[in-house]
């Protein structure tokens, strides 16, 4: 708790926000950019890290010092993962007989 | 072990010097700070199983109908989308910092972080609304009105299956109203905040309301980060 008391928590508050912000920028410019089929890979690369960047910076996971947060994140991400990992290796390759 | 005995032992001096924030039930602040966020936390699990529902099923008919979607997309409005992406971010520096200003007892910084993140909040639905009535206006919303005649991204001479789009309209319409109602939610919630913060009642001491209300309006704003790029850039390059 004691590390949000700071001012430099405040810098980096305002650090990550000019990172959404670029990062916004960035997925509509690489949108526009021909990468075959990894267009939608980038585009996800980059929602990825800046959904990791609001859940560990703003979300306060990463100085949090309850672990069974963590526990929580984790096992919600991984039951995420079961739903469509699974159901994606069903419809994915249905094509390939 | 220490800490429910300490807690035994304070037991018969309970109600003395007993800080008006903290429930009987539990033993000190912080571990009454702990449950409440713990609770969010778990509710924001059961939340990402609700949205992932709705993920799963988009990329299966994004997987089957991919150049539907493709065209379906390009009829989206980036410029709106990317803006109510950049303000969405806004809103969620001005709840962090509201988040701060209550830990570090500001009360005037507080209030003011909630009321911009009503107001960014606010700014976001109207945006949606704009984008909503374009789709109306475009005969774009599944149902009996619907019409779409667009050629599939990369082939000018292929008509785009306008069943095939209309799936693509019924998620993009499903995904962002639910993600607009949970902005709707969040409104409230931080109203119902900036009443209590205007009021004085979140000290350095108590502010749990204000962090996991926080937590709430960071997810609704990491579900957009998600919509954002799957619904409104699919299939853009020329």
């Amino acid at each position: 708790m004691s590390a949000h008391s700071t001012s430099s928590s405040l810098k980096t508050y305002v650090a990550i926000w000019i990172a959404l912000l670029v990062g916004t920028a960035l997925t509509v410019y690489a949108s526009g950019v021909d990468l075959g089929h990894f267009n939608a890979a980038v585009a996800l690369a980059i929602a990825t890290i800046k959904a990791t960047l609001v859940a560990l910076f703003f979300m306060h996971i990463k100085d949090s010092s309850e672990r069974l947060t963590k526990l929580v994140v984790i096992s919600a991400l991984f039951f995420l993962l079961i739903l469509l990992g699974l159901t994606m290796s069903d419809y994915a390759t249905r094509l390939w007989s | 072990m220490p800490d429910s005995q300490a807690a035994a032992v304070h037991q018969p001096t309970h109600g003395h010097a007993h800080d008006p924030a903290l429930l009987h039930h539990f033993a000190e602040p912080q571990q009454q700070r702990d449950a409440a966020s713990l609770g969010m936390w778990w509710f924001l699990a059961t939340e990402v199983m609700f949205f992932g529902g709705l993920f799963c099923a988009y990329l299966i008919y994004r997987l089957m109908y991919f150049p539907e979607f493709g065209a379906a997309s390009k009829t989206l409005d980036v410029k709106l989308g990317a803006t109510n992406t950049a303000v969405l971010i806004c809103s969620s520096l001005t709840v962090v910092l509201a988040v701060w200003a209550a830990q570090t007892g500001r009360r005037m910084m507080l209030v003011g972080n909630l009321a911009l993140t009503l107001v960014l909040g606010l700014v976001f639905l109207g945006i949606k609304g704009i984008e909503y009535k374009q789709k109306f206006d475009e005969n774009h919303v599944p149902g009996a009105s619907f019409h779409f005649d667009e050629t599939i991204p990369g082939h000018p001479d292929q008509h785009a299956n306008p069943q095939h789009a209309q799936i693509f309209f019924a998620l993009y319409f499903i995904m962002t109203g639910l993600h607009a109602l949970h902005m709707i939610v969040g409104i409230g919630i931080f109203l119902w905040l900036l009443i209590l913060a205007w009021k004085g009642r979140f000290t350095p001491e108590y502010n749990t309301p204000v962090e996991i209300g926080g937590l709430y309006w960071h997810f609704v704003d990491i579900i957009w980060i998600y919509l954002f790029p799957l619904l409104y850039l699919i299939d853009r390059h020329p």
